[in-house]
């Protein structure tokens, strides 16, 4: 699923890097717990979570994430929108809760890791 | 190449600076990617658990061409039960380190899994020392 599409189902919007109209992802990881994302192997998944700090900019840069899809309407921080500029991620921001952004992506097609 | 950072017990904004820097050099090296991922991992929760359990630390990074061996040495309360500590789900971490998404007792299994050796030794009331060996293959 290409990521202007993600970001058009969730209502969201692209805080910063780069995306082409050929930028995609097939899976997705969802969690608040960074120890969680970190026990992933793999690295081509989009993380969603709602931690919003520089961990969860920090856990994705050491688990070579290029996608965040923050939820809840959270704010980021400009440290963390800054972190993420330097370390080539790509920041989106949805209104909508976890369950309800993870429901949405599912449904359209994008995978669990698990 | 030696890379060496000081740690701060307590300075969340900071946990991960060295583990960055870590992840910069190996790429500048042209390191395998799941290599990297690998060592990066393992040293971000060590990083975070001398930020999270301990008052202050070292960590130094010995680059050779065919592995990283990485040392943090901490000044802390140490770890009385390590057999107890790296237990998954074990975890005696604060309110405040929870909010930062960690402390669910997954940080020393999951460096332990990603390690190629893995050595931690403590001294209560003193402190502990972790030791990470990655090869490069
Ligand atoms: N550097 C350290 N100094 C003191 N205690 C530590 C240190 N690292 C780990 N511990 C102890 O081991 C427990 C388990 O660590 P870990 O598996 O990383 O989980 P977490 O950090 O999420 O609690 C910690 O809760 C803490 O009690
Ligand atoms: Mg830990």
């Amino acid at each position: 699923m290409t990521i202007h599409e993600i970001v058009s189902l969730v209502h969201g919007k692209i805080l910063c890097g780069n995306v082409g109209n050929e930028d995609s992802v097939e899976y997705c990881f969802a969690s608040d717990l960074m120890s969680d994302v970190l026990t992933v192997c793999r690295s081509d998944f989009m993380l969603i979570t709602g931690l919003s700090n520089v961990q969860s900019i920090r856990t994705a840069e050491m688990s070579d994430l290029k996608y965040i899809l923050l939820v809840r309407g959270k704010t980021p921080s400009p440290e963390m929108v800054e972190l993420a500029e330097e370390s080539g991620i790509v920041l989106i921001i949805s209104p909508y809760s976890m369950f309800k952004a993870s429901g949405i992506l599912y449904q359209a097609g994008l995978k669990g890791v698990y | 190449m030696n890379l060496s950072f000081q740690i701060q017990g307590g300075d969340f904004t900071s946990a991960g600076t060295a583990s960055s820097q870590v992840r910069r050099t190996l790429k500048e090296l042209g390191v395998d990617a799941s290599v990297i991922k690998r060592v990066v991992v393992a040293l971000y929760e060590a990083e975070v658990n001398v930020v999270a359990h301990a008052y202050r630390g070292t960590i130094s990074a010995e680059i050779s061409p065919d592995k990283v061996f990485m040392k943090l040495v901490d000044e802390g309360p140490g770890i009385t039960d390590i057999e107890k500590a790296m237990t998954p789900g074990f975890s005696t971490a604060s309110q405040e380190v929870r909010e930062m998404g960690f402390g669910a007792g997954m940080g020393l299994p999951n460096i332990c899994r990603n390690a190629d050796v893995f050595n931690i030794h403590s001294v209560p009331g003193k402190g502990t020392t972790v030791e990470i060996t990655i090869q490069f293959k």
